[in-house]
């Protein structure tokens, strides 16, 4: 087994250029556990945690987006300017695993295993975010949407590296909640992103691990487009709320399996998205 | 190699909340676990088990196992020497599967090679075929007699019934329910690991291995080695948790079969999830169980059904069950019972002991009876409690007496006087709301409950059983040093026999020799009985030794003996003036004294479940504060307040860590710890998805110790490791009933239990 630790970004790229179907590593929160259990037997590692250029963060105001590295923990997420403009992914960064997991995993790892369970994802989804990839010779930057293929599938092609994703910063209520049987340190059992956009009146709901890959509720989102002004700040009535949540669990695709119920799992997203309008719409 | 031996020379005596000698290490990644344990020239050792939870092995072609480069040896069924098969009560588990595998996880061959992945490559090389039968997986099913026998012993393991009084009797009252409790996990941190070093004439073995018995197992190891017992040495490994996991034996033989084998040291060790399949767990449990009462909640008789699914095979299961059906009364006087329990073979993974052993599921349901009694009658659950609550005097369903000091009621006044917790703020931080970090749920969302909880335990073993504990005692120029086999599994036994040594004989300084097999037994460290019976021991030998010091004394100083006291560290002549130090006058003198200590008797119990089957009980108290989120079905309990019956502390820092880390065990039990199983295979062996109760998930705890020493215990003492899981369980149950509304007869409690 070879294990390659570039330091720089064309050194990493010119590395997968020569070796397209090594194995890449950031933390390792993910791999390494496949690793022990035998699940997947590299023998070329690229190891991407030396690469600094993955580490960086990109605030541009002017814009209105924020370009975030793919290596970059979930830990510097938590807090500070990415948290202020992005508070929903500061959410779903607070809620992975432990201090240990985030200070090591990535958003580029979450990417990269593409479980429908991936904390980050349906915050992504919800900002349609882009994810940017690039290899020796070329890059290219592809919608958060056509980027998840279907369970643990993504379109990442072989010698491309994911380098950063890029979110919109929206003006509006946005954030993240995720159902686990233990209040801390958990795999979602469901869990929700939604984000209202004031200005364009528009409202995003995705949903994670209640489907094969992050569910996006369009036709909800338009439904209450059509219903209330997102403009403005409008009290949803009860009834209203109620076919929202009802129409959030018609949208998902959960299933039966040992963390939860599909019955539990559709109810628990329907309450999820009806507590977050509500609070979308006291703020 | 790992030298156990450790010194303290802190003046910590009974009392003195001493600190543990090992902790510093532990917290520091400095203790030397099992799974560290390596020898020079070793090879690795590793199991092939079955994928099917019953099949008959039709054969097994090692051929292309073999032809791995690197693999030394691979035994079966066929290279067990001496007894095939071994186990705690009866021993009726295969060392290998032999012509059927019963679970899945069953061994059916080992390898020993040069590197963990070789032994990897071997087992995945290993060609087994198998003729897949239909598992049998529902415990009261296997009662039927219709229903095929899975083993030769038949699918019943024992069943025990207790009649006594009016069987007839109907109450005013009359409550009743069935309730279930999944399969807990002992879930240790430490995994299971061994180093065998062979010897070199082939005929013996040393052994280091994390283990709850050293002599239990040195003994089921000998039969299937087909060696004398002393051939097989035993020292302690360090172990990181045991809570009844490592009574049984999980890799002992198979390690040194290719010890022996090979002639070569052989290291095995178990990865988390081959830890779920090779160790047992605690049994689920389908209990009936029918009150009767007259209008004023006085409890008349109870009536109960229990079926305990005992697995594959049998370990502690027939004690498992007779803990059961003693313990369903409760702590409450019942003078007539109707009860039948069963433990049955099934093709689920075996269960065996696990802290709190058969009572935590009966008091799950006595404990859920008794609110339900408390709602028929009109009063709290407070009140229905102490009406009902023991007293020393007391006769048992059995016909045993209660000559144990039972402070019931006052361990239930005594809780309820605890103050409760603050309301939740509307300003709470989100991590102190349930949901914790996943923001699922705010102040308004959530309905805070309480719930209560009382229990009585068994200390010891039972009918019959002589679990005596064996120590001894060298004093020599002001040095203690102290023998005994007994194991540490971080109960504080490290700590407390040094107390002890100081507390008796006036010594600072406190050696502890090698825990092995070079002394006579200890007895197991379960059942809550090591501060009881290894602590009796070596407070027995120290008092040996300390007659010998004042013989010596009185002789050399022409004093009578019998004037001569221990006052701090100086030997003091009552009467007289006379005074010296423990150290000169130990000086140039060596004592050596060994004592075993054995408690009283017991008896079996007749066809009608009576005689005096125990030793002596433990009692306790919970008080249970939640917070639920109906809507969602989450829980996030928010305090647990307790007294317990601990006769008198002799160490109030380990006192308190027992009874915050048995809390800690009997929440996961109520709200989140399973292992879910399909058609009797694991569906979540591992940490991702069999959960323990993380920081978050851990509520304060309040606990009020009650002193009322025990006449029977050396040290006046209780053993106090298993009650603090017991009552606690049912205690938070209750709480979210409260919160709620909903029956919820089954633990753990889970979301889509509370809010569909
Ligand atoms: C104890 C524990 C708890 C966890 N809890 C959670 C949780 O609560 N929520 C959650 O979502 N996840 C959780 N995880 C999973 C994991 O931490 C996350 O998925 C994390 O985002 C993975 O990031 P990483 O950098 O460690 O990925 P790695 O393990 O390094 O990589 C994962 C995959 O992504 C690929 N990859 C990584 N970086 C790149 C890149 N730049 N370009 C292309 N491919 C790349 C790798 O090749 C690999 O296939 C947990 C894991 C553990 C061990």
């Amino acid at each position: 087994m070879s294990v390659l630790v570039p330091r720089t970004l064309q050194d990493a790229l010119q590395a997968t250029a020569a070796n397209p179907s090594a194995q890449l590593i950031q933390g390792g929160t993910d791999l390494m556990v496949e690793i022990n259990f035998n699940h997947r037997k590299p023998t070329d590692v690229i190891a991407l945690r030396r690469v600094d250029e993955l580490k960086s963060v990109n605030i541009d105001i002017k814009n209105s987006q924020i370009t975030i590295g793919a290596g970059l923990p979930y830990q510097q997420m938590e807090h500070g300017e990415i948290a202020l403009h992005l508070p929903a992914l500061a959410q779903a960064a607070r809620t992975v695993g432990s201090p240990q997991i985030r200070s090591a995993g990535s958003i580029g790892g979450n990417l990269g295993t593409c479980s429908p369970a991936g904390d980050a994802l349906p915050v992504l989804s919800a900002l349609n975010a882009t994810v940017n990839l690039q290899s020796a010779d070329s890059s290219r930057a592809i919608s958060i949407h056509d980027f998840m293929v279907g369970v643990k599938r993504n379109a990442r092609m072989p010698g491309e590296i994911i380098v950063s994703t890029t979110l919109p910063i929206v003006s509006g209520w946005q954030g993240y909640s995720k159902v686990g049987v233990r209040n801390a340190m958990v795999i979602s059992v469901a869990s929700c992103c939604l984000v209202v956009d004031r200005i364009n009146g528009t409202i995003a709901v995705a949903l994670g691990a209640v489907g094969p890959t992050i569910i996006r509720c369009r036709e909800t989102e338009s439904w209450l487009a059509a219903q209330v002004d997102l403009k403005a700040k409008t009290t949803v009535s009860p009834n209203l709320l109620q076919e929202f949540g009802d129409r959030i669990a018609t949208e998902s695709k959960p299933i039966d399996d040992h963390r939860s119920t599909a019955a539990y799992r559709r109810h628990a997203v329907a309450v999820l998205a009806r507590r977050m309008l509500t609070r979308a719409n006291a703020q | 190699m790992s030298s156990t031996t450790q010194t303290t020379t802190r003046r910590d005596v009974l009392g003195a909340s001493a600190l543990r000698p090992d902790g510093a290490a532990k917290v520091q990644g400095r203790f030397e676990f099992s799974s560290d344990l390596h020898a020079e020239n070793m090879l690795w050792g590793a199991t092939l088990r079955s994928p099917h939870p019953y099949a008959r092995l039709v054969s097994i072609d090692l051929s292309a196992a073999y032809k791995i480069v690197g693999v030394v040896a691979i035994i079966t069924a066929e290279d067990v020497p001496g007894k095939k098969t071994y186990g705690l009560i009866s021993s009726d588990q295969p060392v290998f599967a032999q012509d059927f595998v019963r679970y899945v996880g069953e061994p059916i061959a080992a390898v020993a090679a040069d590197h963990p992945e070789t032994c990897r490559r071997a087992l995945a090389a290993i060609k087994v075929e198998y003729e897949v039968l239909s598992p049998l997986t529902d415990a009261e099913l296997a009662i039927q007699p219709a229903t095929p026998p899975i083993h030769p012993d038949g699918n019943v393991i024992r069943r025990q019934q207790i009649i006594t009084g009016d069987q007839d009797l109907q109450g005013e009252i009359i409550v009743e329910g069935t309730y279930e409790i999944g399969m807990q996990d002992q879930a240790f941190l430490g995994l299971e690991a061994a180093l065998a070093l062979p010897d070199s004439d082939g005929k013996g073995i040393e052994m280091h291995v994390a283990t709850q018995w050293l002599h239990e197992d040195q003994k089921q190891i000998a039969a299937c080695l087909d060696l004398p017992a002393e051939r097989i040495r035993l020292t302690l490994g360090g172990v990181g948790g045991a809570f009844g996991a490592r009574e049984d034996i999980s890799l002992q033989v198979h390690c040194a079969l290719l010890a022996l084998r090979t002639s070569r040291p052989i290291k095995m060790q178990y990865s988390r999830e081959e830890s779920f399949y090779g160790h047992v767990h605690r049994h689920p449990a389908k209990i009936f169980i029918r009150h009767h009462a007259k209008r004023n909640g006085e409890i008349q008789r109870i009536e109960a059904k229990m079926v305990f699914d005992g697995g594959a095979y049998a370990s502690t299961s027939s004690a498992v069950l007779i803990n059961g059906v003693t313990h369903i009364q409760g702590p409450y006087r019942c003078p007539n019972a109707t009860v039948v329990g069963y433990a049955v073979r099934t093709n689920n993974p075996p269960c065996g002991a696990m802290r709190g052993f058969g009572v935590v599921q009966a008091c799950y349901a006595h404990e859920s009876q008794m609110d339900k009694l408390a709602a028929a009658c009109g009063l709290s659950p407070v009140e229905i409690r102490l009406r009902n609550a023991m007293v020393t005097g007391d006769k048992l369903i059995t016909g045993q007496v209660i000559e144990s000091v039972a402070p019931v009621a006052r361990c239930i006044r005594e809780t309820d006087a605890i103050a409760l917790p603050a309301p939740l703020a509307k300003t709470a931080h989100p991590l102190e709301i349930v949901g914790g970090s996943g923001l699922t749920s705010l102040p308004h969302n959530i309905v805070r409950g309480i719930g209560w909880g009382v229990s009585i335990k068994n200390l010891m073993y039972s009918e019959k059983f002589d679990d005596f504990a064996t120590a001894r005692c060298q004093l020599k120029d002001g040095v203690a040093t102290l023998k005994y086999a007994t194991v540490e599994v971080g109960q504080g036994f490290v700590v407390l026999a040094p107390q002890i040594a100081r507390s008796v004989l006036g010594v600072d300084e406190v050696v502890l020799d090698t825990v092995d097999t070079g002394i006579g037994s200890a007895g197991s460290t379960s059942a809550s009985r090591q501060t009881w019976m290894s602590g009796g021991a070596v407070d027995g030998a120290c008092r040996l030794v300390r007659q010998r010091l004042f013989e010596h004394v009185g002789k050399k100083y022409n004093i009578d003996p019998l004037r001569l006291v221990i006052e701090d560290t100086d030997v003091v002549d009552m009467i007289g003036d006379f005074r010296i130090s423990v150290i000169e006058a130990s000086t140039g003198v060596l004592i050596d004294e060994t004592f075993e200590h054995h408690h009283r008797p017991t008896e079996e119990l007749d066809e009608n479940g009576q005689g005096n089957c125990h030793v002596a009980f433990a009692f306790v108290a919970h008080r249970a504060v939640v917070d639920v989120d109906v809507e969602l079905g989450l829980v996030k309990v928010i305090q647990i307040a307790t007294a317990q019956d601990v006769g008198r502390v002799l160490n109030p820092i380990a006192a308190l860590g027992q009874i915050e880390g048995g809390i800690a065990q009997g929440l996961g039990l109520a709200v989140m710890e399973e292992i879910v199983l399909d058609k009797g295979k694991m569906r979540n062996p591992s940490f991702t998805d069999y959960l323990l109760p993380t920081a978050l998930d851990a509520p304060s705890v309040v606990a009020v110790m009650i002193e009322e020493p025990e006449p029977q215990a050396p040290l006046g003492a209780k053993g106090i490791g298993e009650p603090p899981c017991i009552s606690v369980t049912p205690a938070i149950a209750a709480a979210i009933r409260n919160a709620t509304g909903r029956e919820l007869p089954r633990v753990p409690v889970r979301p889509q239990d509370i809010c569909f």
